[in-house]
């Protein structure tokens, strides 16, 4: 008996011997907190080494495109807060531009200073979410308690300028729907002074961090060539050591009239993609508070004044019957935008946030594209993860800064 | 040579203008069309020499259009030629930009960018997922953004905006089952459009009387 017991044991483990590691296939996602939304990861694995990567996407496919063009201007605009919720203005603008550049208009200067000041904001909520919970993603917990907290006061600005945290709505082709109230600009300010303490914390907590370093130096790394040719862009192609910025070398709204640098990375790995946030959030608060000191300055309306575009302030629609047809007409029928087509792009937080719209004269756009920088650096995983280990494409997909809104659309 | 014809010429830049017309005699020979669009250049391009082209524009010394910023499709039902696959390409060194475009019907191939540019292999296969265009050569052409198993292509004009099937889960059969979709009413689609602002080609008795708007909203002087 115990011979023979002895035998089939000898015979297991000859064969545990042999077995060889085996290529197999696994699923990442959709419902993983490291896959930073509904993404379907399917890894070839070779061990532990990410042989192939085939993201699939469109888990949140809604359809925004289909829905733009079933909606005036008017109506189109909020869709833009929908796709990357994380920082709403910054793709309101680039819609607004690209209807402002088909109606030939221009916005008022207070109301280009007001977009620019809350562009920034989102940029700030955008890099605070996005390196913390990068952070979360390879072993730090403390830098997104923190950074929450802060990220909440930039959307308490958003709730006080347009009454949503998320959701905005505030760009409006022409301008913005409405000045801003009374002491906002103070609490800003204050912000603006509040914040560089908590960025030294953040960079305290994981600039010098031997964990971090460990899991993000020398991590996906992209050189100038191939971030070009993936088509990059933001912090993902200076990451690459590419001195590319839309807001300065083609600038929108006033941008040129500002005073600030574009941090460039040398190593193009995940911890230089890191620093650079870091950096712009700095940057970020130097142009808010150049915003603000123009907004002090400069007074004036925030919209075009222009009744066929802009709604009429609300008291003039008591007393003005024109106004109130105006109005009428503005939310029922929505303004014509003359045939033609327009792209155009801004520097949004994760990269170049662009708009391609076609309009036939109606008051519908013909054809509206949306084109996501996050769409464009998904793409690249499976080339910037190939022979990384599985834990380290995690941490790809938090440098990346991907967010489903927009990818997906 | 470019077409001018349009109103906002003087915030074309030169350095643009000089690239039009130094892409108008470059491809002399490959019957491409350049024209601005506002303060944009677009190239359209015949779909024989588009590799030729695309190439050329990416390699070229005064041009270097070295990234390819996005590809995309608009539908025309009515047109010959149904769809235009729309190229948007960025040059870094340069700071130019220049809309490529490409004519095709549903039955035409269209070659794919993959080789040039590697930005192109999501970028068309969300063209041919919403259009239904083929890219020919392409390594990789599934659908991107659709449900699994997915039929049509859903940014076709004659595409419906409710789409043909719905999902729900079904408590009895413990998974989420097809069906088609079921309206409470039909879909209506209102335009709104009215004779205040809508009409603009129509001429009513009286109207030769006033001036008349060229196409739409004109911009100044209007609703003061």
């Amino acid at each position: 008996m115990a011979d023979v017991i002895s035998k089939s044991h000898c015979e297991n483990l000859e064969m545990a011997n042999e077995t060889q590691i085996r290529p197999f296939t696994m699923n990442f996602g959709p419902q993983h907190p490291a896959a930073h939304g509904v993404l379907r990861l399917v890894l070839e694995m070779e061990g532990e080494i990410v042989e192939r990567a085939d993201p699939h996407i469109g888990l949140l496919h809604r359809g925004t495109e289909k829905l733009i063009e079933h909606k005036t201007y008017t109506q189109a605009l909020p869709y833009f807060d929908r796709l990357d919720y994380v920082a709403p203005m910054n793709q309101e603008h680039a819609f607004a531009l690209a209807v402002e550049k088909l109606l030939r208009i221009s916005v008022p200067k207070r109301g280009q200073y007001v977009r620019v000041l809350f562009c920034e904001i989102g940029r700030i909520l955008n890099h605070i979410l996005n390196i913390t919970t990068f952070a979360l993603d390879v072993g730090a917990i403390t830098p997104a308690l923190w950074g929450f907290e802060e990220r909440e006061k930039g959307m308490e600005f958003y709730e006080r300028v347009c009454g949503a945290r998320l959701h905005a709505n505030y760009f409006r082709p022409g301008g913005v729907s409405q000045d801003l109230p009374e002491g906002l600009l103070e609490d800003i300010e204050q912000w603006c002074k509040d914040l560089p303490a908590f960025l030294k914390d953040l960079d305290n907590l994981l600039t010098a961090n031997r964990v971090f370093k460990q899991r993000t130096v020398d991590v996906g790394v992209v050189s100038r060539e191939e971030a070009l040719d993936w088509g990059f862009s933001g912090p993902m192609l200076r990451g690459s050591g590419i001195a590319w910025d839309l807001r300065k070398s083609q600038p929108y709204d006033s941008y040129e009239e500002f005073d600030f640098d574009v941090p460039v990375g040398k190593t193009g790995d995940c911890y230089a993609r890191y620093l650079i946030r870091m950096e712009e959030m700095n940057q970020s608060i130097s142009i808010m508070e150049q915003a603000i000191e123009k907004l002090r300055k400069t007074d004036g309306p925030v919209m075009v004044n222009d009744y066929k575009v802009a709604p009429p302030p609300r008291g003039e629609m008591k007393s003005s019957m024109e106004a109130l047809i105006h109005h009428f007409k503005l939310f029922t029928e929505g303004y014509h935008v003359p045939a033609g087509e327009a792209y155009v792009p801004v520097e949004a937080p994760k990269g170049e946030f662009g708009v391609y719209l076609v309009a036939d004269g109606t008051n519908r756009p013909y054809r509206c594209h949306i084109r996501a920088p996050g769409f464009a650096h998904l793409q690249a995983f499976d080339y910037m993860s190939k022979g990384h280990q599985l834990a380290d494409a995690v941490a790809i997909i938090g440098s990346l800064d991907i967010v489903f809104g927009e990818i997906d659309r | 040579m470019p077409d001018k014809n349009d109103l906002l010429l003087d915030s074309v830049s030169e350095a643009l203008e000089d690239l039009a017309d130094y892409i108008a005699e470059k491809f002399e020979g490959f019957a491409v069309a350049v024209s601005f669009q506002q303060d944009q250049l677009c190239v359209v391009v015949p779909r024989e020499n588009l590799v030729k082209v695309m190439t050329a524009l990416r390699d070229d010394k005064e041009i270097n259009m070295h990234q390819l910023i996005d590809v995309t499709a608009v539908d025309f039902p009515d047109r010959a030629k149904r769809f235009e696959v729309v190229y948007h390409l960025l040059s870094v060194r340069h700071n130019h930009r220049v809309r490529v475009k490409v004519l095709v019907n549903d039955d035409e191939l269209v070659p794919s960018m993959v080789e040039l540019f590697s930005s192109a292999g999501w970028f068309e296969r969300e063209v041919f997922d919403m259009y239904g265009i083929y890219f020919e050569d392409h390594p990789d052409l599934r659908r991107i953004l659709t449900d699994y198993g997915f039929e049509g292509h859903p940014q076709r004009k004659d595409f419906p905006l409710t789409g043909y099937k719905e999902v729900r889960y079904d408590e009895t059969q413990k998974r989420v089952v097809y069906e088609p979709v079921k309206l409470t009413q039909d879909f209506r689609k209102f335009d709104n459009l009215s004779p205040w602002e809508g009409m603009v080609d129509v001429m009513l008795p009286g109207d030769e009387k006033a001036t008349k708007p060229e196409h739409g909203y004109r911009g100044e002087n209007k609703g003061k």
